[in-house]
């Protein structure tokens, strides 16, 4: 309604007289009502699910309906706070175009044709393909693509039904190397959220992540203490992020080199004795070939690979080196860029090891030794044919290495796939390469899609299961490995809308369709968790109200003279000079590699994320979308200029493969170099049911084309593929 | 009475926007429109550029021209220093909209009146913090009592170095941002 000074009095003299005028505005009627006392809102503890981190959340519920979210105090990733996203949560919760009956394909795929059906009709007729898939080819022939609670429900599922096949795309496509590289180098992975000890340190380095636009909770919170602690910030970046706006050095690297940096810096500490000797004698091993691999890695072949100044990587290195051990060079967590990325992941490593930083105050805290015993279940049966996820790669992850299963179900070999079920992700966004993926979804006999959202994944399924969001539901306890151990609870705010479900009845349903009820032996999950409290001695009605435990004395941040460290590595030490990968063929110390660059009239694509964005997953929520409806395209403003490209102005990328993208604004800037453009991840939605996000902005997925493939665990590096910029309407 | 104010500590910042949207789900704000919002400013050229990050809403000025400029007396001035509406008085003329220097205000097109931050008056009452500092990632945003020495804001105005926006324009705001590294002048 425009507002008109009629319309106003009109409205006025209504609220006057009589409620009335509050009826056709419910939600208005019952915030005044509250106001005046008459209504009291309640506050439902749960956790967040708009991305990863899990923040404790507190939903208020008002007659019914969750107005507002709020970060639980209690909890070690929210402390009181929510993001821009989980304050938008409830937006994803009453999103109009949310699925909202199973439903079922009734043209072509991809056509996004589809029929409602009911959930039995719907269940029956997956679990009637998933019995002919295993009677015919065996149950390793059905694969699931998981990210997220979802998970909890369905990887059971499908070890259920016989099939070691999983593929997540928070492996291949995300952390995986980086999880890889510090695993070789100190025996584990650095976690999730990441253990590092931010407010502690003197010295943190980011290396492309871009913190603040990557809004990681608590991980955020601890970055502005340090950086109002006064810590030295060093930002590696080929763009000025809001990160690198905040950076006492800012080194605008040239893209693909980092590794160079880092060998450069290792040469220095080493050169100049800035490694902590006494912290290396007790626990690392491999020094010697180490400080020989690097001997050549002087800061002045780095500053040609890099285009950054020898001065000011000596001037760097030496300000590592002068505040160790209190130094963090995040691991970041989006690491498949370049193919290289586990031996990039192990560089950082081994300058944490020289600085002495791993498990020490300003580092990387050690997590919690503190554990919880398994609910047993039966067990689940022994696969007939060997799992295919984790293709040839020595070091792939259990999740599973998504691009094998792909490749598994396009050519057979080393057996056909024949079924997929996809959960909480979005392959077509988040895998390399789409026309591969729309190919190997084509030859499938079966696509299930279990989402929220008419995805894009979702719009080529065969059969779509509309999961309630998870304001409407109970998933998994969460437990936190972070310094101490906690356990946290997600239960409904409010009954599922529509005809939604939540995952885990799913599961079970399909389970008891296949004759697998066995393996989901309660009749709700809830039953579930009260059983997990009672083996935990948790009291659940206290959980329920609290939302989060920490459990007491479980932390073990530092090593002490009463604690030592502990590495499982080959040789039970930090691993400077890594037998394991030497004995698979593979460069025992990392070594840099020089990658391909951008033609003349090329850009290198590189992507990153909004503060009020998770991947695809929130571009249609209404009150992020508001924010920011669409991506833009970071160009250097002395190229624009060249291009005849105005700010605003909307353009086309074109790859180096002749892909072009939807229209895209460029936003012309000071802030980024002249050999790359820049644009956020997740935009350009193919799906018609997304009424906001359909064709907004551009889909830097189906820009890469091209992705280098890590020899060592099979992640996919995707920063290698370059566009030109067009101006709209312009067709080369 | 106590005499709420709002320090923004700018070197906490990091325009995560959580501010933004915790507002507009306190305070039911309209589509397309902001109670607060979070500039970024950047300056200079490739590679030597300097950026400011500023988050911006209602100064809740001691001299305040919307009050003066409001021809039905809705906008007023509470004891304790935050500039209010009284939504029944309203017209929507705009006055106010047009008088304040801080682009802070908005007509409410749904419900017919003027709009703006009321520092979370409700929350206030409750013994919450406002939605925006409750929710700031970054602990970018102090609220509190200036006659409380004791208080947060008192603490950051007394130890460090903060300014107002637009000073000249003698409006004196009750937010006050705290730029850079440094004590009082």
């Amino acid at each position: 309604m425009k507002f008109s000074r009629r319309t106003f009095l009109k409205a006025s003299g209504a609220a006057g007289c009589s409620l009335a005028a509050y009826a056709a505005l419910p939600e208005k009627f019952l915030l005044w009502a509250e106001e005046q006392g008459m209504l009291k809102a309640s506050y439902v503890p749960t956790f967040c699910e708009i991305c990863f981190w899990k923040c404790g959340a507190m939903a208020k519920v008002l007659n019914g309906r969750v107005v507002k979210l709020e970060g639980n105090p209690a909890h070690p990733g929210a402390r009181g706070k929510l993001c821009a996203r989980g304050n938008g949560g409830a937006g994803l919760l009453y999103d109009p175009n949310r699925l909202k009956t199973p439903l079922i394909r009734t043209g072509a795929r991809g056509e996004q044709k589809y029929r409602k059906a009911t959930w039995d009709e719907a269940l029956d007729l997956i679990a009637s393909k998933l019995k002919r898939i295993k009677a015919e080819s065996g149950p390793e022939s059905v694969a699931l693509f998981t990210h997220g609670t979802p998970t909890d429900h369905f990887l059971p599922l499908l070890f259920a039904y016989g099939s070691p096949n999983v593929g997540m795309p928070s492996f291949a496509q995300c952390r995986g190397p980086r999880d890889v590289g510090l695993e070789l180098t100190f025996g584990e992975g650095i976690g999730s959220p990441e253990r590092v000890d931010l407010t502690r340190s003197k010295v943190l380095v980011l290396f492309g992540s871009h913190l603040g636009e990557n809004m990681h909770n608590s991980q955020v919170q601890d970055f502005a203490d340090a950086l109002a602690a006064g810590s030295k910030l060093i930002v590696v970046d080929p763009r000025f992020s809001i990160a690198a706006g905040k950076a006492h050095s800012w080194l605008p690297i040239r893209p693909a080199t980092d590794l160079a940096l880092m060998l450069a810096w290792i040469h220095v500490i080493i050169k100049e004795q800035l490694y902590d000797k006494a912290y290396l004698d007790s626990y690392a091993t491999g020094f010697a070939e180490l400080a020989e691999a690097v001997s050549d890695c002087t800061p002045e072949w780095a500053a040609k690979e890099t285009d950054l100044s020898a001065e000011s990587i000596v001037e760097t290195a030496r300000l590592l080196g002068h505040n160790a051990p209190n130094v963090c060079i995040h691991p970041g967590r989006h690491a498949t860029w370049y193919g290289d990325d586990v031996q990039r992941s192990r560089a950082i490593g081994i300058l944490a090891a020289l600085l002495g930083s791993w498990g020490r105050e300003g580092g990387y805290f050690l997590a919690t030794r503190s554990s919880l015993p398994k609910l047993e279940g039966k067990p689940f049966p022994e696969p007939v044919k060997a799992p295919l996820n984790l293709g040839n790669f020595p070091f792939a992850g259990a999740e599973g290495v998504t691009q094998e299963i792909r490749r598994a179900t396009l050519t057979g070999e080393p057996y056909p796939i024949k079924g997929w079920i996809v959960t909480g992700t979005n392959l077509m966004k988040a895998m390399p390469n789409q026309k591969e993926t729309v190919e190997a979804i084509n030859k499938l006999d079966l696509l299930v899609v279990v989402d929220v959202m008419p995805t894009d994944t979702a719009m080529m399924a065969d059969v779509i299961l509309p999961e309630c969001t998870y304001l409407e539901r109970h998933d998994a306890l969460a437990v936190g490995k972070g310094r101490s151990l906690s356990i946290s609870l997600r239960q409904p705010a409010l009954q599922p809308l529509y005809d939604s479900k939540p995952g885990w009845w799913i599961a079970k349903q399909i389970a008891n369709r296949l004759d697998l009820g066995d393996y989901f032996p309660w009749q709700t999950l809830e039953e579930k968790i009260q059983a997990q409290c009672a083996l935990w001695g948790v009291n659940y009605q206290e959980l329920k109200k609290v939302g989060t435990i920490t459990i007491p004395d479980s932390a073990n941040p530092y090593i002490t003279a009463d604690a030592p460290a502990e590495f499982k590595t080959g040789s039970g030490k930090i691993e400077l000079y890594s037998k394991e990968l030497k004995e698979k063929g593979f460069d025992p110390v990392p070594r840099y590699t020089r990658h391909p660059g951008p033609r003349p009239g090329e850009f290198r694509l590189v992507y990153g994320r909004s503060p009020v964005h998770t991947f695809s997953r929130t571009a249609n929520n209404p009150e992020l979308h508001e924010l920011y409806p669409e991506n833009e395209v970071w160009i250097n403003s002395g190229k624009a200029k060249e291009l005849g490209v105005k700010n605003g102005e909307y353009v086309v990328l074109v790859n180096q493969d002749g892909v072009r993208s939807n229209r895209i604004k460029a936003k012309v800037t000071q802030r980024i170099r002249t050999d790359c453009v820049y644009v956020v991840h997740g935009f350009g939605a193919a799906s018609k049911g997304l009424s906001r996000a359909f064709a907004k902005g551009a889909d830097d997925q189906g820009m890469i084309t091209r992705y280098a493939v890590d020899p060592i665990c099979g992640s996919t590096g995707m920063h290698v593929n370059f566009v030109r910029v067009e101006k709209e309407g312009v067709h080369a | 009475m106590p005499k709420y104010a709002m320090v923004v500590d700018q070197r906490r910042c990091v325009a995560c926007m959580a501010c933004v949207v915790a507002c507009k789900k306190e305070n039911e704000v309209p589509p397309g429109q902001f109670r607060t919002r979070v500039v970024e400013l950047v300056e200079g050229e490739f590679p030597r550029l300097r950026m400011e990050l500023r988050s911006e809403l209602c100064n809740h000025c001691d001299n305040p021209p919307c009050v003066y400029n409001c021809p039905t007396g809705a906008s007023y001035k509470a004891a304790d220093g935050m500039v209010l509406l009284k939504k029944h008085r309203c017209v929507g003329c705009k006055a106010c909209v047009a008088s304040c220097p801080y682009d802070a205000r908005y007509i409410n097109e749904e419900k017919g009146f003027a709009d703006k931050c009321t520092f979370c008056s409700q929350r206030i009452a409750e013994g919450k913090q406002p939605a925006c500092v409750a929710t700031c990632i970054g602990k970018s945003r102090i609220f509190g009592d200036l006659d409380d020495p004791a208080s947060a804001v008192s603490a950051a105005l007394r130890d460090n170095h903060h300014e107002v926006l637009l000073a000249s324009a003698g409006t004196k705001p009750r937010v006050f941002y705290i730029k850079k590294f440094g004590t009082p002048e």
